[in-house]
């Protein structure tokens, strides 16, 4: 081994799947390499292979994966080594943390013999010194009560603890290489700084390579080396990251730097939109890039009257085991015709519950919900159902939102239905001008849900929302599941809506950067209050 | 906490041990027919091929038994105890009563179709019901549906059909309503959780934000959704009911006016030793109609289950 | 201990749970006799051949059945109370001391089925497992869907011929050699001799549906993250299989087990009668033939109160293997 010798040399990685509907070639001849003590980035959207080159590391990937090129750990190639001796690498020289963990731990072990597991493994450790190892790490990794924790089992933890556990058992054998699979994306955004320094730490400290697959380039801004932005399984571009921050040489690389509202200052909606990406392919499906930016138009200026909707003193409550929870604990506010009200708050605070009292899919166990003066609070179920095109939702999933057993001009056409609307041609018109509004293809209508994409069922689904030209809209984390891409050309689409249809939003997110750009006004919400 | 809708379904159905929360994306309307779906299904897979080749067997055989043996099945035509093959007339042989074995095996299928089918629509009838109103409803009449479904499941089922079967009298009529009310809580526990998981899905509150009401919720965008799995469990419980028939016949309390499957194998016990085969015939006419109805049901199943389909 | 008392607060929940259940099944059992066609008045005074009307009211009074239906249920209840399920008319015995006399047998016999049953399915499952879609899973597969679909009497009757009839290994029924006077291991022996048959024959349909649950819970477990993580960690093959994957796929098996408890009581009557295994099972039949119909009802309340027992069993089981049930 030299000095000159990289501790990661990744050379042509080829990862292909072979199934029934043919092959998937997921990374294409991926190069790059890592040094001691480094943190690589590396960054892309869903499928765009990054997962699947993180695995292959480990030759952790699918049975059906084909794996070529070659992974030179210290000089070593891990694709040649047998599988035993890939075995013993793993967990002591190359370790992984991954992306969800509670289902990444045992359900039915307790975390001390998770973590106890792999000293006892490698180092051959009696249970009694793997237990106070484990302790050590523990506390290494910031978990308050190690003595206590150490015979808890997963479910008793919160999130990020049980993040940290992970992070414990991937270092508890002092790995050299550590690769983190989107070790945030599952937590709240308090805590994903926290995970992210802890990480950075602990680099340091064991003079790890580290490297960090993330969909989000806001992350890596200050704690990577080096960047590498991956798409559909090709390298586009690698870089220092204060370089390739500074000056992106791909037009893909500046769509995700703009697209991500956590890397610099973005504006709001009304001065300038985000970019769009443009993919186009030509014959031989080679893809080009081009960015877009939409034109604001000029704003109306909306008439200042009385509030649209008057939220009073809103109560729900969950009954649990243990007693009567207060999810939505005595909530005020209004909303103006034409305003956009922003709601933030970590996940478990109510604001999620709060959008459904609103909505009145939950029962209020007090207060009133005035809309237009009405109190919608009380008013039975009869007599909601006029109301209720006045109101609308727009829901996170977009895969759960719409019914898979109705094509989509189905799905819209009901709405109209149930609200009266007699005339089948004139159903058929408004369902057609409503798709092709929300930029929808025209043979849309016909179709099943399974047939689109996460970004046009999100537009399918706010097309059913404004069906019946309501004017408030309840936005409940629309964008959350949606990748940078597609949640900038969302976020686009609702604030033109907005404009051409005077609505009122309320915009539920846990993300304080895509509420400030969208909202006029902010309320933040903790543990089924606002925060004043 | 396991899921409880996940055990019953994997309990039911053990080869299928897992939906995503989302509806089944597999089985989807989509640009194929759903016949179209069905017969590429049904060529992929041998086993289905057999067990649809096989039902398809039995149930032509029942349909024209008549035309078959226009006899009493047990009217004495033939010497007893012939073997198989021993008399042309009779390629089936004769029990000790000199009636005829394939005659009988002919009427028998009939019995036990009819008993399975009517059986299973009758607990599906009831399941439905009583799952759909408790899932989708909740609440207190919800409870009262579940102590209801709780207390005819743990009633050993068998013992209770014996007892209603005793109570009432050993006619066609009476078994198929105690079969049906004695297997009618699986389906409502699997519908139950069915309804309310899909309940809580985002596409049914985006359907009630839209003002639907409670019929067309349940009918338009519940119940399709949660028939897949409701439709694999029908199959299973024909099996079931086939085997229930069967075993109260062999006791003695089937029909008595009519030949069953059952019935043949209690009268051919007490020629165990000597003629075996008045007992292995009719067993393995069940075996082999209870098993074509297990492949079927394995069949759907995995066409449920994309994630185990590859392996098989 | 936490983990003591966590399945103390189980066991206290699943009891209080049933309380409902078991008065149904009291109510049950009541509108089931209430239905009756014929008395057991009638059935003896058919049987002596010598029905006069005085002697069927005498009869009547003796057995309390010319009460209103009410008090009848009170009665009912009352008796219950006193572990009193009514005298067999037939017998001339208590239906509680009837009972108790065949109880032993088809615990023994239920007992050592279910055994057998969750010992070989588990076994086969997880082989099943892993080796998907190789030959012994494509040829363990084919067996458990043979069981599977297979009369349990009929795979009884059919192991008579075969192992009894054919071969002469072992007995035809009964469960134990009359009159042999042996002690000790002989005895013991002759026993376990009885025993094979119907029990292998009752486990059979038993043994397909564990290890098809168990090898679809094994799949079904390698699918999920942790096992990545174990992977990851660098444990071999056998070492995740075992400490993680059929670690949690057990969980749906002993559900499924519970679950199967009056499948198993309702099984062990065709396979009594198929045995000639003097169990509850064949009490039920003999009393279905007699009409002797307070002891079948007895013995449907009996099995159900098994199956409420059994349940609380796999209940704490089900607590001990998942830490993630808790009282609520």
């Amino acid at each position: 081994m030299t000095a000159a010798q990289p501790l990661l040399a990744v050379e042509n990685l080829n990862v292909r799947f072979t199934g029934p509907r043919g092959t998937h070639h997921a990374v294409k001849d991926l190069s790059f390499h890592l040094e001691r003590g480094q943190t690589l980035a590396v960054v892309g959207e869903s499928g765009s292979g990054k997962s699947t080159a993180a695995l292959a590391l480990l030759r952790l990937t699918a049975p059906g994966a084909a794996v070529g090129g070659r992974i030179l750990f210290e000089g070593e190639d891990l694709l040649g080594l047998p599988l035993d001796a890939m075995r013993r690498r793993r967990g002591r020289d190359v370790s992984m943390i991954f992306q969800e963990p509670m289902t990444s731990l045992n359900p039915v072990h307790s975390v001390g013999a998770q973590i106890g597991e792999v000293l006892r493994l490698h180092e051959r450790l009696s249970s009694a010194a793997a237990r106070s190892r484990t302790l050590d790490l523990l506390d290494r990794v910031r978990i308050p009560e190690p003595g206590r924790r150490i015979d808890s089992y997963p479910h008793q933890l919160s999130g990020g603890q049980r993040q940290r556990v992970m992070i414990a058992m991937a270092v508890a054998c002092r790995p050299r290489l550590l690769v983190a699979d989107e070790p945030t994306t599952a937590l709240d955004v308090a805590t994903q700084e926290q995970i992210l320094d802890l990480l950075d730490g602990l680099r340091r400290d064991l003079s790890m390579g580290l490297l960090l697959v993330t969909h989000d380039l806001g992350v890596v801004k200050d704690r990577a080396d080096r960047v590498l932005v991956l798409h559909d399984g090709v390298k586009l571009e690698e870089g220092g990251t204060a370089a390739l921050f500074e000056r992106p040489h791909h037009p893909y690389t500046r769509c995700l730097l703009a697209a991500s509202l956590h890397a610099g200052d973005t504006p709001h909606c009304t001065e300038r939109r985000l970019p769009e990406i443009r993919i186009a392919r030509d014959a031989a499906g080679t893809p080009s890039f081009a960015l877009e930016v939409p034109p604001v138009r000029p704003r109306r200026a909306p008439p200042r009257t009385g509030p649209l909707l008057s939220v009073r003193d809103l109560r729900a409550e969950y009954r649990t085991a243990e007693g009567v929870f207060n999810a939505v604990d005595g909530v005020s506010f209004d909303i103006a015709p034409g305003e956009t009200v922003g709601l933030v708050g970590p996940s478990g605070c109510g604001k999620s519950t709060l959008a459904k009292t609103v909505m009145r899919l939950v029962p209020a166990s007090g207060g009133r919900i005035l809309l237009d003066g009405t109190d919608l609070a009380r008013l039975p179920d009869r007599a909601l159902k006029p109301w209720r095109r006045r109101f609308q939702m727009v829901f996170q999933d977009p895969y759960g939102s719409l019914n898979p057993r109705h094509t989509v001009h189905d799905s819209l056409d009901a709405a109209l239905v149930v609200h009266g609307v007699r005339e089948r041609l004139d159903r058929a018109a408004r369902v057609k001008a409503m798709l092709d509004r929300v930029g929808l293809p025209a043979d849309s209508a016909r179709r099943y849900p399974n047939e689109f994409s996460g970004g046009q069922r999100q537009r399918i689904g706010i097309a059913r929302a404004l069906l019946l030209k309501p004017s408030l809209v309840v936005c409940d984390e629309p964008v959350s599941a949606l990748d940078v891409s597609v949640q900038a050309q969302i976020l686009n689409l609702l604030a033109e809506l907005k404009e051409e249809f005077n609505l009122a939003y309320l915009f539920i997110s846990h993300d304080l950067a895509v509420v400030r750009h969208i909202a006029d006004r902010v309320l933040e919400m903790k543990a089924g209050r606002l925060l004043a | 906490m396991p899921d409880p809708a996940r055990l019953l379904r994997a309990l039911i159905h053990p080869l299928r041990p897992r939906r995503e929360a989302s509806p089944t994306t597999d089985f989807l309307p989509g640009s194929e027919s759903q016949g179209h779906v069905l017969w590429r299904l049904l060529s992929h897979s041998p086993q289905a091929l057999f067990g649809v080749a096989v039902l398809a067997l039995v149930a032509g055989t029942a349909l024209t038994a008549g035309w078959w043996y226009p006899d009493d099945p047990l009217a004495m035509v033939a010497p007893p105890l012939l073997w198989p093959g021993e008399d042309p007339a009779f390629p089936l042989g004769s029990d000790s009563l000199g009636r005829d074995v394939a005659a009988g095996l002919v009427h028998g299928a009939k019995v036990s179709l009819t008993v399975g089918l009517v059986a299973a629509i009758l607990s599906l009838g009831i399941g439905l019901t009583v799952g759909g109103l408790g899932g989708f409803f909740g609440g207190a009449l919800d409870d009262a549906l579940v102590r209801v479904t709780e207390l005819f499941q743990t009633v050993p089922s068998f013992l209770f059909v014996i007892v209603l079967v005793a109570i009432g009298k050993p006619s066609v009529t009476v078994i198929v309503t105690a079969i049906g009310l004695a297997s009618w809580p699986v389906i409502a526990r699997l519908v139950r959780a069915e309804f309310r998981s899909l309940r809580e899905t985002e596409f049914v509150l985006a359907a009630r934000s839209l003002g639907y009401g409670p019929a067309r919720l349940i009918l338009r965008e519940i119940l399709p959704n949660a028939l897949p799995p409701v439709i694999v469990t029908t199959s299973v419980l024909v099996a079931t009911a086939i085997l229930i028939e069967s075993a109260l016949s062999f006791l003695g309390m089937g029909d008595p006016n009519m030949v069953s499957w059952g019935s043949m194998i209690g009268d051919g016990r007490d020629q165990l030793r000597t003629a075996w085969f008045l007992t292995a015939l009719p067993g393995g006419a069940i075996l082999l109609t209870v098993l074509a109805l297990n492949l079927v049901g394995d069949a759907l199943n995995d066409r449920f289950n994309p994630r185990l389909r590859g392996l098989r | 201990m936490p983990h003591l008392a966590r399945l103390g607060g189980v066991l206290r929940r699943t009891a209080w749970q049933a309380v409902p259940t078991v008065i149904g099944i009291v109510v049950l059992n009541f509108c089931l006799l209430q239905l009756l066609p014929g008395d057991a008045a009638d059935v003896i005074a058919a049987e002596s051949g010598s029905a006069t009307v005085e002697g069927m009211a005498a009869l009547r009074a003796h057995f309390g059945l010319d009460l209103p239906a009410l008090n009848q249920l009170l009665g009912y209840l009352n008796a219950l109370a006193h572990l009193d399920l009514g005298v067999s008319p037939r017998h001339n015995l208590p239906v509680t001391s009837l009972i108790a006399s065949r109880l032993g047998a088809t615990l023994l016999l239920m007992g050592t089925a279910l055994g057998l049953a969750l010992l070989a399915g588990i076994l086969f499952g997880a082989v099943m497992a892993v080796t998907v879609g190789r030959w012994p899973d494509r040829i363990l597969s084919v067996a458990a869907l043979l069981f599977y679909s297979t009369p349990s009497f009929w795979l009884g009757l059919m192991a008579i011929v075969l192992f009894a009839v054919k071969l002469g290994w072992l007995p035809t029924g009964g469960n134990a050699t009359i009159d042999s006077g042996l002690a000790g291991w002989a005895w013991a022996a002759d026993r376990a001799r009885h025993l094979a048959l119907p029990a292998l024959a009752m486990a059979g349909f038993f043994v397909a549906i564990f290890s098809r649950l168990t090898r679809a819970a094994m799949l079904e477990v390698r699918g999920q993250d942790f096992v990545r993580t174990a992977e990851a960690k660098g444990l071999g093959p056998f070492a995740v299989t075992v400490r993680h994957v059929l670690r949690n796929a057990l969980i749906p098996v002993t559900t499924v087990a519970g679950m199967q408890v009056g499948t198993l009581l309702g099984g062990s009557v065709v396979i009594e009668v198929v045995f000639s295994w003097p169990g509850l099972g064949r009490l039920a039949l003999e009393s279905v033939l007699s009409r002797d119909y307070h002891v079948l009802l007895g013995i449907l309340f009996l099995s159900s109160l098994l199956v409420i027992a059994a349940n609380l069993l796999v209940d704490l089981l089900h607590a001990w293997l998942d830490p993630r049930i808790q009282v609520r």
